[in-house]
């Protein structure tokens, strides 16, 4: 993932938080920023009332008197009650963030967003598809429509400090307005499975004028194999399958066209070419490589056009 | 302690634990334990009536659809013969309580009998759903129906009603138990503790049928 | 009366004999020897987890093996280990002693309870060698509806330990209405007491639901029930929505036993009566009612209601304060009192420290606008494993530590008992404080794969689970060393006032030669 922003800018570094995508996450910040005071103070009295106690308080001889004391209401209502004031001044405080998180503007751009396993499809009202990686404009109110086709999934952008699960059977909104320009990092957040923690997206956040530049763009001017590429990520190959040689869930794409003695489970050596690519792509379980789990991937029948099928085994084949 | 009766003639005193202080002590404390328990049967079966609910609310239709296969006399009748055994089974109980072990004897029986009745009128309600292949879940099969998640109706249909049912036999399994230790002389006025504590259950058992009759076979 | 001598482990000789026992005490060892097979077994997990987590990629297995040890990890230690823990372990042992009774009110339901829940945990444990789960341990659906592993046995399993939780908690109550000794009202009664009986209550009132949750799971896909499937019709939420209503009251389970062992171990080391008696005794009644009605703040993002979501975050921040109320009665406590630190006592001031930050970080939990970017990452593991382990663990080890010489007639060293404390406490912060900054820095939960950034917090991470299980290992070496060598203990090696001390260490079989006349409280330090 090259080319993302940092992580945490210098500012929030001493905070340990992302740095701040929009107005909410600043506003955020501020009530993070009390509360981690108002804690570190409680336990500051608590710790360091307990180590003085037991430091003042050691035991010299073993018939030491200690004092006789049941209970003080004063202090007993004073501890009750300070603590009760904090909490319900976090609460409040924490309410009004939360419904501003939840207020989503008429006038907002929505994007629909579906989450599977495992990755995520973005499609905007031009009827623009993307997978994985979406564009949004700066200073524009957002709204995610979200829903999940398989198992529940959740849309956590941490720059924004916002999440909302994704749940199969019905829709969840997220909103947010993003302040800065820049790349941002999308995890899935809801245990859904075995590439839980590869189910990344990229928000890429840009000017007004590059968004519309970008929902312009189709694949008019792409050669197959690049057409086969931007499969590649769309249709979330890149979750199990590697360009550059790695062993992932499945075999990595790197050579792979043109292989001779190319074994399968069962013992079945066949040569690497078009007509066998075609059926692992659209019958995924027909064969199994040798060494690699059966009955993962998903079977594209149905799924994918010739044109596309015949644009990844073009991307395969330029893949030396 | 004889009463006059042969049938309370027997070597089977009851011996109170010897962690209790007497035998009172070891009794209120074992009907506690019972009530506890009951509390968490209560408590498991809510559960499913909870479920019930929010997927009624969600589909009244196919709930409706549902119960119209339900024949309600048959719920009726079945509810009539629920409360008669909870009769019979507090009689059972005041019997051993007089001393009249023979007609405690009587009355387990009629309770057994009961239950018997309810889960054979049971047997053929669910032959009929059968028949009709009105199943749980991917086992459903009917030809005739609207609502295209029928399914899940009788999916709570069979679950309630065969978590209850399970109950039901459990509870003639333990009236069983309590005719044999009857026969045999363990019971008698001053110790009765097995006796109430399985009256409690099978009172919990009717409550529960109930519950369950309207919701399932009149609400819809 | 028993012959001069014998105790409860020598009154009978042959395995057969604690197999057939009706003896609360040996009951109560016979789960400790139980629940610390499985607390081995949960740690071994979690070592696997942090050493899995070294590195961003493939360091010792991949994904799937991850996903089923993270889940065999959480559903080993929560049912198998820290539900039943103290309150099968030392509730067992010491209850029938603090009321000055016998035993239990029902001795065979509670030798029941211990086979039921050993039945359970070999069903859980056979999934290892079938078809191991990776649904995590809240088994969330539609996942755990489609998973092609063993789910159906587990959810078995986990509904029989539920039956032994509440069988447990149902002879607690009994025993603690109906057992009492002459004199000892509910408010002369020990604070464990109430800790356990508390709990008893959440355990009777709560796992039933839980029950039904699991059958119908197994339902759903046994028979395609479809309350929770959405392709049939059901909600997957609405599975949370049972869940959560068990298993939050179920983490007060937890942790309330443990703050009660708090209270016996800081009186006995401060030779102190208790600061505030009634008021930490009635916040454990309080913290267990409120403890129903709060189980949607698991939820602020699941999809509940946004108004559902204000109500139990305001909840919740109610509970807080029997908990704050409880702190500072403790510290209060020390307050004058003559304070020895031998080990139960380090692991009691452990357990402070640990379970403020606990507690603090629960609160920012419990607001919801921060919940919405900490859900579901690694803060919220840090923040359970602060309460859990920081707090019930560390109680468990204070409370072995005290009533090791009375369960065993035999004093330890305490040496490697302090030792044992120091790791466990440094390696306990050395592997969760940083997990606390990885989750506010967005780092998400069971992740198997990390960004790069996240690399040497999670390193710091790892090397402190290995000093944690250092602790242990001292630990256990302690205790075997004990009971293979110890010095004989006297029947009250602390100069603590509660009931158990005044009878021999071991106890006799029968606990009491003669009933206790209660005529004061429990800490009448004067």
């Amino acid at each position: 993932m090259n080319g993302l922003a940092a992580l945490m800018s210098p500012a929030q570094a001493s905070m340990a938080l992302p740095s701040q995508g929009t107005l909410l996450a600043a506003e955020f910040d501020n009530l993070y920023a009390f509360i981690l005071w108002a804690s570190v103070i409680s336990c500051a009295i608590t710790i360091g009332g307990m180590i003085y106690f037991a430091l003042k308080y050691k035991r010299r001889t073993n018939t030491d008197k200690t004092a006789y004391i049941t209970h003080n209401t004063f202090l007993e209502f004073l501890w009750s009650f300070i603590p009760l004031v904090i909490f319900m001044v976090v609460f409040g405080w924490g309410w009004m963030i939360y419904n501003k998180m939840r207020t989503f503007p008429d006038n907002s751009l929505e994007v629909h967003v579906y989450g599977h396993q495992w990755a995520w499809d973005f499609t905007y009202k031009s009827g623009k598809k993307v997978a994985n990686e979406f564009v949004v404009p700066v200073g524009t109110p957002v709204k995610l429509i979200m829903t999940s086709q398989d198992v529940i999934h959740s849309f956590y952008i941490p720059s924004m400090r916002i999440k909302q699960d994704v749940v199969p059977g019905r829709y969840s909104a997220l909103g947010f307005t993003a302040e800065k320009t820049g790349d941002y990092h999308v995890f899935c957040t809801q245990y859904c499975g075995l590439n839980h923690s590869s189910m990344l997206a990229v928000m890429k956040v840009v000017s007004k004028e590059d968004y519309e530049k970008w929902l312009q763009e189709n694949d008019e001017g792409l050669t197959l194999a690049q057409r086969g590429e931007k499969l590649y990520s769309g249709k979330s190959c890149v979750a199990c399958h590697s360009l550059d040689g790695t062993r992932k869930v499945g075999p990595s794409w790197k050579g792979l066209y043109g292989q001779k003695d190319h074994e399968m489970e069962g013992g079945l050596k066949l040569t690497v070419d078009d007509d066998y690519l075609r059926e692992s792509i659209l019958l995924s379980n027909a064969k199994i490589v040798k060494s690699y789990p059966a009955g993962v991937m998903p079977v594209f029948q149905g799924q994918l056009s010739e044109e596309e099928v015949n644009a990844l085994i073009e991307f395969i084949k330029s893949l030396k | 302690m004889s009463t006059g009766n042969p049938a309370a003639h027997s070597d089977h005193t009851h011996h109170t634990a010897h962690h209790f202080r007497d035998a009172d002590h070891e009794f209120v404390t074992s009907k506690e334990g019972i009530w506890l328990f009951m509390v968490t049967e209560i408590l498991m079966f809510g559960g499913l009536f909870v479920g019930y609910f929010f997927m009624h609310n969600r589909y009244p239709e196919m709930f409706a659809e549902g119960a119209s296969h339900l024949d309600w006399r048959m719920g009726a009748f079945n509810t009539v013969v629920l409360i008669l055994s909870s009769w019979t089974m507090a009689l059972s109980i005041h019997f051993i309580q007089t001393g009249r072990n023979d007609k405690a004897t009587k009355m387990l029986l009629t309770t057994i009998a009961c239950g018997a009745i309810f889960m054979v009128v049971k047997f053929f309600e669910y032959k009929a759903k059968f028949e009709h292949g009105l199943l749980p879940g991917h086992f459903f099969h009917a030809h005739e129906f609207t609502a295209p998640n029928l399914a899940m109706y009788f999916g709570f249909y069979f679950c309630m009603t065969g978590l209850h049912g399970t109950h039901v036999l459990i509870g003639m399994g333990l009236m069983v138990w309590l005719l044999k230790r009857n026969l045999r002389g363990d019971f008698n006025e001053h110790y009765y503790t097995p006796v109430e504590g399985v009256g409690l259950f099978w009172h919990i058992v009717d409550l529960i049928w109930i519950f369950l009759f309207p919701l399932l076979y009149l609400v819809g | 009366m028993a012959a001069h001598g014998s105790n409860y482990i020598n009154a009978e000789k042959g395995l057969a004999s604690w197999f057939t026992t009706l003896d609360h005490k040996r009951i109560g060892l016979m789960y400790m020897i139980s629940v610390l097979t499985f607390f081995l077994c949960g740690g071994i997990a979690a070592l696997l987890i942090r050493g899995e987590l070294w590195t961003p990629g493939n360091t010792l297995f991949d994904a799937t093996v991850y996903n089923q040890v993270m889940t065999y990890h959480g559903a080993i230690m929560v049912f198998m280990v820290i539900i039943p823990g103290i309150p099968a372990i030392l509730g067992n042992f010491l209850l029938p002693l603090h009321i000055g009774a016998k035993d239990v009110a029902f001795p065979r339901l509670n030798l029941a309870s211990w086979y039921v829940f050993m039945t359970g945990a070999f069903l859980a444990i056979s999934t290892l060698f079938t078809n191991k789960i990776d649904t995590g341990w809240t088994f969330y659906t539609p996942y755990s509806l489609k998973t092609s592993t063993a789910v159906v046995s587990m959810v078995f399993a986990a509904f029989i330990m539920g039956m032994s939780s509440i069988l447990t908690g149902l002879n607690f109550i009994a025993t603690v209405h109906k057992m009492r000794a002459p004199g000892m009202t509910m408010l002369r009664m020990p604070l464990f007491v109430w800790g356990i009986y508390s709990t008893a209550i959440l355990q009777v009132l709560a796992t039933p639901v839980l029950g039904i949750t699991l059958l119908l799971i197994a339902a759903e896909r046994l028979l395609g029930v479809g309350i929770f499937d959405p392709a049939l019709g059901g909600d997957p939420v609405l599975f949370q929505h049972f869940f959560w209503f068990y298993s939050h009251p179920a983490v007060y389970i937890m942790i309330l036993p443990a703050m009660g062992i708090i209270s016996e171990l800081i009186t006995a080391f401060s030779r102190k009566t208790i600061f505030g008696y009634t008021a930490i005794a009635f916040s454990s009644l309080g913290i267990a009612a409120v403890s129903f009605f709060v189980w949607g703040h698991h939820m602020f993002v699941s999809g509940q209601s946004e108004v559902a979501g204000i109500i139990f975050s305001f909840l919740t921040m109610l509970v807080g304060v029997p908990t704050a109320i409880k702190m500072f009665n403790w510290l209060a406590t020390l307050y004058k009192g003559s304070i020895q630190f031998r080990s139960p006592m380090l692991y009691a001031f452990g357990f402070l420290f640990l379970f403020v930050i606990g507690g603090v970080t629960g609160i920012m939990l419990a607001v919801i606008g921060l919940d919405v970017h900490f859900h579901d990452t690694y803060f919220v593991i840090a923040h359970f494993h602060y309460v859990m382990v920081g707090g019930t663990l560390m109680a468990l080890m204070g409370g072995f530590y005290y009533w090791l010489p009375k369960m065993f007639g035999k004093m330890y060293n305490e040496f490697w008992a302090r030792l044992s404390f120091v790791f466990i406490f440094v390696g306990f912060n050395v592997t969760f404080f940083p997990q606390f900054i990885l989750g506010s820095m967005g780092m998400p939960r069971r992740y198997y794969g990390y960004l790069p950034a996240y690399q040497s917090l999670n390193q710091i991470s790892t090397v402190g689970s290995w000093l944690i299980a250092i602790g242990f290992l001292i630990s256990l070496y302690t205790i075997i060393q004990c009971l293979m060598s110890g010095a004989p203990a006297p029947a009250n090696p602390w100069g603590a006032k509660t009931l158990e001390w005044t009878i021999p260490s071991p106890p006799p079989h029968d606990n009491f030669d003669v009933e206790p006349i209660v005529t004061a409280g429990p800490y009448e330090y004067r």
